[in-house]
């Protein structure tokens, strides 16, 4: 079993994430470059935080066309796991690997700091060692995390237990005061329809040592694991 | 001007004389125009005369601080023996070295907020990863005016966002700082940025241009016309026209600082760069001359082979471009190809200009024709410096004699500490450092909102801690002894997290050094610095000059921020300022008897937030400093923090006994029951910044461990109450005094910024 972090030029959450699954998982793990074209040999893909070609455009919009991109989309129709991350997510969504968009946070600032997001589906490859409701502490870090999308979208999403992650308080009530841009519903994280390919603004490679403060995203990327294993 | 036109020239012949008012728009006097003639044998040409007047700025040739900044013992050193590197290098063992620098923005984020700031960031950054070392934390120290104001209102939000901004997308975590407010900062903000990186001691990277006939190699951006006569700019006071100077302030593209930042740690892990460094002020001048002096080699290079943003510029716009994110490389002979292939990977810009000579001679050439010819050396290490006047200002006998017993207790202690804790310069930063990436890199430990930010080194069982401190206020009651404060509170600070000092790296920011008030201020504020800093074993070892930062109205306080950098030696014992629960013990260790404690002297509400807060008054002197009493002090927590005796350790400064006690509770969301002695009034036993004083929190049952140490230290330490409940009740002689919420606190402390500047 093989893990790739994507690096576009400007991502800089690529050495957490590789740190994370080589460090704290023990995993294999590799850095893909932004022109490879060929994910052979790779059974989960990691897209990393950051900001892809410096996001002056709109997030994600320009790192959608890069070679890696058509490898992730064939990767993903042949039933491999990819997760989004932060900026990975932007770019799954730009891709229309997932469906909605991340627009600007309902504050107009970036926004970092440590919250609680609640599992909602705790039968998917990247939450199934969590149990329905379990609150992860896990920090956020971006200036366009508000996800949005059409409320026959959301209505899919619902209905087909494809959200992940809904931010919450620390008792795990899903809450206006809790939902730190805007994110309809309170939507932290959700799935395509096959189940395969994740996307979430929470940074859990920042959240996998005590030290740190949180060993909650450990569970994110065991659940990966042992999926594959 | 004239140069002449011999293809492959070898001479610059302009003989004739620059008319005076074009060297002194550019900066320089009568005499220093004489001087370069000298040197040069000639008058120079306009290309000549820019590179001259830039580098002879007090910005980039300290011609005013230089002789006083030897008062720092590495500097003096420096000077005397190899020469300057662009940061320093701190050895924390294992193999491992922090390069660090600090760094000040504040004339183009007064005109330029967000771009002035941005670029900060950016230039500090490129100063460390220039040495071959990672960048892993980042800092800043920022001064406004009141923020009743609109316009500090948008200073302060657009320079916080320009830092953001930047900093953020570079991925380097934005880990803490400071912010203060006072009135003389209003139009006059102070932007301060610091940047430590992590470098394997025996891959460190010099800024030298060895061995001649080596490519000269220009890598990242392109050349546009940004920031010509920027560092000028910074040498002179802001006025009206300040405005206009717009065009003089760079614009930041952190994108490609970022591949710049790869792209660089990648090609220096070739071995095949022989010498690098950033380009910040001056531009190509800078780097090439500077590179030259140190390496005792002179540099031929070509402007039109500088790839450029517009087209149209001239050789003298070239030479002076301040256009951010590029570097100087100076590569092995044979093996360009393969260091560019490394910047064209990341989408750069690599661009041989030119090649390293042994003449000591910058030419510089414009296709075929010589525009320029002078000693590397003159313009790197020979600008002139001057001993300017100094004299004790008026204003300090009036300000330090002013009668504070004149001053009424307050009607109500709980509406004064509410108050104070709503004051800017205490309330909670959240709404600045969530504007922050803090936890990119995954190595931030004690997150923003502690006494000092402490970043664990991979690899490793260390951590680092750094903090920044200056209390202007202090300084400009008593430059000497504000400066001195100013270290031994940056000490403090990195004991409260468990950190010992290791370096310190400093921005000295001050009016116009030319009126002998405001020097006079400057040596003071060395002098004290200079000496705190050898006694705190924490030499200064790089660091930056700001002077000219005043307005038409009046000077900036003296503002000589601190960086330290300290090592905590076992990253799992730390501690943070936070109170930890129902039932610890809070005790007080603190450098002065139970006895000094009481009396008013000591207790003096001089310089403090309280008056400036609830009075209006900046009046009075600064709190007595020992320094033997306040390194003691350390010492206990230090050792405390090592035996993990400790659940939290606050540093007592701005705002007082009663401040520190308030953030505890706040911060652990817990209250206390707090019992004070005193003889001369509740507001100064509550609100005296008294210094060498640190509140930590324990488990009763290891007070007598604690005291032990205090003891082995001679360190009185006592009892002040317990955590306990959902309020902060203070009695000051039995007699209660505070009875607050917690909420309320909470809601002072953390709400007053975000309301100024949201509703």
């Amino acid at each position: 079993m093989k893990f790739g972090v994507i690096q576009f030029p400007g991502s800089n959450c690529d050495q957490d994430a590789y740190y994370a699954i080589r460090d704290v998982l023990q995993q294999p793990v590799d850095y893909i470059w932004h022109q490879e074209s060929n994910l052979a040999g790779y059974d989960c893909v990691i897209l990393p935080g950051g900001f892809s070609y410096g996001d002056y455009l709109r997030t994600g919009a320009i790192a959608r066309f890069s070679p890696v991109m058509g490898a992730v989309q064939e990767f993903a129709d042949r039933g491999g796991l990819v997760i989004g991350i932060c900026n990975g997510f932007q770019i799954l969504c730009e891709a229309h690997l997932l469906p909605g968009a991340l627009l600007a946070n309902n504050t107009l600032r970036f926004r970092c700091k440590y919250l609680h997001v609640r599992v909602e589906n705790d039968t998917s490859s990247f939450t199934h060692l969590c149990y329905r409701g379990q609150v992860l502490r896990i920090p956020i870090a971006h200036h366009s995390g508000c996800y949005y999308c059409e409320p026959d979208v959301l209505k899919e999403l619902e209905e087909q237990d494809r959200i992940l992650l809904r931010y919450c308080d620390r008792d795990g009530n899903v809450t206006e005061q809790s939902n730190p841009n805007g994110s309809v519903s309170n939507i932290a994280g959700i799935l395509n329809e096959q189940g395969n390919v994740a996307g979430m603004m929470p940074h859990p490679e920042r959240a996998v040592e005590d030290l740190l403060g949180s060993e909650d995203g450990v569970l994110i990327f065991r659940s990966i694991v042992e999926r594959l294993s | 001007m004239s140069a002449n036109r011999e293809p492959g020239g070898r001479t610059v012949q302009a003989t004739l004389p620059i008319p005076p008012e074009v060297y002194r728009e550019m900066g320089l006097n009568d005499a220093e125009y004489q001087r370069v003639v000298e040197v040069l044998g000639r008058h120079p040409t306009y290309t000549e005369l820019g590179m001259y007047a830039v580098m002879w700025s007090e910005h980039c040739g300290y011609k005013f601080s230089r002789p006083i900044l030897k008062l720092f013992r590495k500097y003096r050193e420096a000077i005397e023996g190899s020469g300057l590197e662009n940061a320093g290098v701190i050895d924390i063992g294992d193999g491992f070295g922090i390069a660090m620098k600090m760094e000040s923005h504040n004339h183009p984020s007064a005109v330029e907020p967000f771009q002035g700031a941005a670029t900060g960031v950016g230039g500090i950054l490129r100063d460390i990863f220039t040495m071959g070392a990672r960048p892993i934390a980042s800092m800043n120290s920022l001064r406004f005016g009141n923020l009743d104001d609109p316009r500090n209102r948008y200073l302060f939000e657009h320079v916080v966002g320009g830092i953001a901004f930047y900093g953020n997308c570079v991925g380097v975590p934005t880990v803490g700082g400071e912010v203060c407010f006072e009135e003389c900062y209003s139009g006059n903000p102070l932007v301060n940025v610091l940047s430590v990186g992590l470098v394997r001691i025996d891959e460190i990277a010099f800024a030298r241009a060895c061995g001649p006939g080596n490519p000269v190699m220009l890598v990242g951006s392109r050349t546009g016309r940004d920031g010509i006569h920027g560092a000028t700019f910074a040498s002179v006071e802001l006025g009206p026209d300040s405005e206009s100077r717009r065009p003089n302030v760079q614009i930041g593209d952190p994108f490609t600082e970022k591949c710049l930042i790869e792209a660089t740690l990648e090609a220096l892990k070739t071995g095949y760069i022989v010498g690098i460094q950033d380009m910040g002020a001056a531009g190509i001048t800078c780097s090439t001359c500077e590179t030259a002096a140190k390496a005792g080699t002179g540099m031929r290079i070509d402007v039109r082979k500088v790839p450029l943003r517009e087209e149209g510029m001239t050789p003298y716009e070239i030479m002076l471009s301040e256009s951010q994110e590029r570097m100087l490389a100076i590569v092995q002979k044979g093996h360009e190809d393969e260091v560019a292939r490394i910047f064209t990977k990341w989408g750069l810009n690599a661009s041989i200009i030119g090649e390293v000579t042994d003449d000591g001679l910058i030419h510089v050439y414009d296709g075929n024709e010589l525009v320029a010819q002078v000693p590397a050396k003159s313009l790197a290490e020979e600008a002139p410096t001057y001993v300017l006047d100094t004299e004790e200002p008026e204003y300090l006998k009036r300000v330090q004699s002013y009668d504070l017993s004149s001053i009424p207790e307050p009607d109500d202690y709980n509406q004064a500490l509410l108050k104070l804790l709503a004051s800017p310069t205490i309330a909670s930063k959240e709404w600045v450092y969530e504007q922050y990436d803090h936890m990119v890199q995954t190595n931030t430990v004690v997150l923003p909102g502690s006494d000092a930010a402490v970043i664990r080194i991979r690899g490793t069982k260390k951590a680092i801690a750094l903090t920044t401190d200056c209390n202007g206020r202090y300084c400009y009651l008593d430059p000497y002894l504000g400066a001195q404060i100013a270290v031994a509170e940056a000490a403090r600070n990195l004991a409260c997290c468990g950190a010992k000092p290791l370096a310190v790296t400093d921005c000295l920011n001050f009016g116009n050094p030319e009126k002998p008030e405001v020097f006079w201020q400057f040596r003071r504020c060395v002098e004290g610095m200079a000496e705190a800093c050898e006694f705190f074993e924490a030499p200064v070892v790089s660091g930056n000059v700001s002077f000219y930062n005043e307005t038409p109205d009046a000077a900036i306080y003296p503002t000589p921020v601190v960086g330290m950098l300290g090592l905590i030696e076992d990253v799992q014992k730390r501690c943070t300022s936070a109170f930890k629960g129902e039932g610890d013990v809070i005790v007080l260790v603190s450098g002065w008897t139970a006895e000094d404690e009481a009396s008013c002297d000591l207790n003096s509400l001089g310089g403090s937030e309280y008056l400036k807060a609830i009075h209006g008054l900046a009046v009075g002197k600064p709190p007595v400093l020992v320094m033997e009493k306040e390194k003691r002090v350390h010492r206990v927590v230090l050792r405390a923090i090592d035996q993990m005796l400790l659940n939290s350790a606050h540093d007592c400064s701005d705002g007082g006994l009663a401040t520190t006690l308030a953030e505890g509770c706040i911060m652990g969301d817990v209250g206390a029951q707090i019992s004070l002695v005193s003889n001369c009034g509740p507001a100064a036993a509550l609100f005296a910044e008294t210094q060498s004083r640190i509140v930590v929190s324990l488990p009763a049952e290891k007070l007598g461990k604690l005291r032990e140490i205090a003891e082995d230290e001679q360190v009185e330490i006592t009892v002040l109450g317990r955590t306990h409940g959902d309020k902060l009740e203070i009695a000051v002689n039995d007699e209660p005094v505070i009875n607050v919420k917690i909420m309320d606190l909470k809601e002072a402390w953390c709400r007053s910024i975000p309301r100024t500047m949201e509703d």
